[in-house]
């Protein structure tokens, strides 16, 4: 907890934040750490393998076969949130399954799952995207953001 | 009767006459799925969505405590229940189901013992003589609203805690056989400033402490009165806090006599349960089957159940505000 939380805390409060730390398990960082890159790690290994069967097989160069490529992870992930699998390997690997693509499948894919029950418009189509929002809303505007600077410096006579 | 400044002490012991429990798949895994008169194994009942098997539950909890008294719906005077949904649905839905005169409570986790501790009153000022007292909760449907959508990966810190699936049910009664409500503590709301809603033990742990210690200076005894006392979830992480905050305010429980129905509902190498179990049904199936069970084996004699509860929502936590925690302690005896 930061400083500044802390200010608003009383005494009685304060002193019982580090009554109750002291006797709190610890999130285990490192271990969670190691098991994030390993996962990780194992999902862009798969991702690199996908890409070169694409390469290798069709009429792809490196820049195209990253479409298909995501689609697939896509996929797989999909198809191991909806039977149940991904949220137990997530658990296990942390940021590891949700820093790569196949984390943001997985954030679509549950939402939709678990608001079927309130039917198609207002369960599926509204809840979709509760997680996944964020990341679209200010991913895109980053894009602009960097875009909007790429522009600036190119007529300011930039290369 | 009002005893000291928060205890009521009911003078003419009303029964429980019966009860019943309920409980979905990981349960059936764990330690007490002896104790429990009913488990299910799928998470969805048969019906088709959570919520509406979280109503299941409550329903069947309902039919078997009224069919276990050998009684009709019609003899009961009050159905007081009270769950996690929001707009506590289920409780409402199952009373719409009871058609029974019903008074719909909320305490989050502590509306197992809210609803004993007022169906107690009602029975022993003679307003009722039968009063179903009854809670539930169900872990995707509380996960939906809470968190996170259940399949969503999200890793949890071990200081987490896994609803529980289930309903428990107590019958009481004005007369009759069975374990006899004999005092009950209305709990404080304390809210220590923990924010973080993974770690309910730790938030709920002072509130238990504060009815704990009130119950004992209220009616003038000691915990070595108590054959059991057993807190409602609060997990390994909270009850290692309630214990040494215990100890901090002069009364020590024996080690052997204090316990937490979160930590005795699972195994603790089931790994997604992390710090143990919490929700309504928690505290409810623990008191009302093993408890009781052991109670009627004539193993204990005299219990305190201390049901606790996080009054937070979801909006409240991402608006930043602490999670205010209560505690309710009802004093269950059963003399053979």
């Amino acid at each position: 907890m930061s400083n500044k939380k802390k200010k608003k805390l009383t005494p009685v409060q304060q002193q019982y934040h580090s009554f109750s730390k002291a006797r709190e398990p610890q999130r285990p960082v490192l271990l969670n750490v190691v098991r994030a890159f390993l996962a990780g790690g194992t999902i862009c290994l798969l991702g690199q393998f996908i890409q070169d069967f694409f390469l290798w097989n069709f009429n792809f160069t490196e820049k195209t076969a990253g479409d298909p490529t995501v689609a697939v992870l896509i996929l797989l992930s999909v198809i191991l949130t909806a039977s149940g699998v991904y949220d137990h390997i997530a658990q296990w690997s942390g940021a590891g399954t949700a820093v790569p693509v196949t984390g943001f499948a997985n954030s679509i894919a549950s939402a939709a799952i678990e608001h079927r029950s309130e039917g198609f418009v207002l369960g599926v189509g509204a809840s979709m995207f509760q997680l996944a929002g964020s990341v679209i809303v200010f991913g895109v505007f980053a894009a602009f953001v960097v875009a909007l600077i790429k522009t600036t410096l190119a007529l300011l006579g930039g290369s | 009767m009002l005893r000291g400044r928060q205890t009521w002490v009911f003078p003419n012991r009303p029964t429980i006459i019966s009860t019943a429990t309920v409980g979905g798949p990981f349960e059936a895994e764990g330690p007490l799925a002896e104790d429990f008169d009913l488990l299910h194994g799928d998470l969805w009942l048969g019906q088709d969505s959570y919520e509406k098997a979280e109503k299941k539950m409550l329903e069947v909890a309902c039919e078997m405590a009224v069919q276990k008294a050998g009684l009709q719906k019609q003899d009961i005077q009050f159905f007081l229940s009270g769950d996690l949904m929001n707009q506590i649905i289920s409780s409402s839905f199952t009373a719409r189901t009871l058609a029974v005169p019903y008074l719909g409570l909320y305490g989050a986790c502590s509306s197992s013992m809210e609803s004993l501790t007022l169906g107690s009153l009602i029975v022993d000022s003679g307003s009722g003589n039968y009063v179903l007292c009854g809670t539930s909760s169900h872990n995707a449907a509380a996960e939906k609203q809470y968190r996170y959508p259940t399949e969503y990966g999200s890793q949890k810190p071990p200081t987490a805690q896994w609803t529980v699936t289930g309903a428990g049910v107590a019958l009481l009664g004005s007369k009759g056989e069975g374990p006899k409500v004999t005092s009950a503590t209305i709990g404080r709301v304390v809210d220590m400033g923990v924010t973080d809603p993974f770690n309910m033990g730790s938030a709920m742990a002072p509130a238990a402490v504060d009815t704990i210690t009130a119950h004992f200076r209220d009616l003038r005894i000691s915990p070595r009165d108590y054959d059991l006392i057993a807190t409602g979830d609060l997990g390994r992480v909270g009850h290692r806090i309630a214990v040494d905050l215990l100890k901090k305010h002069g009364l020590e429980i024996p080690e052997d006599r204090f316990t937490d129905c979160g930590i005795l509902i699972y195994n603790q190498d089931q790994p997604v349960v992390l710090a143990g179990g919490s929700g309504c049904g928690c505290s409810a199936t623990v008191a009302y089957g093993h408890i009781l069970n052991r109670m009627k084996k004539g193993e204990l004699k005299k219990v305190l159940i201390v049901a606790t509860g996080a009054l937070l929502s979801p909006l409240s936590y991402q608006q930043k505000e602490s999670i205010p925690c209560i505690a309710h302690a009802v004093s269950i005896e059963y003399d053979h």
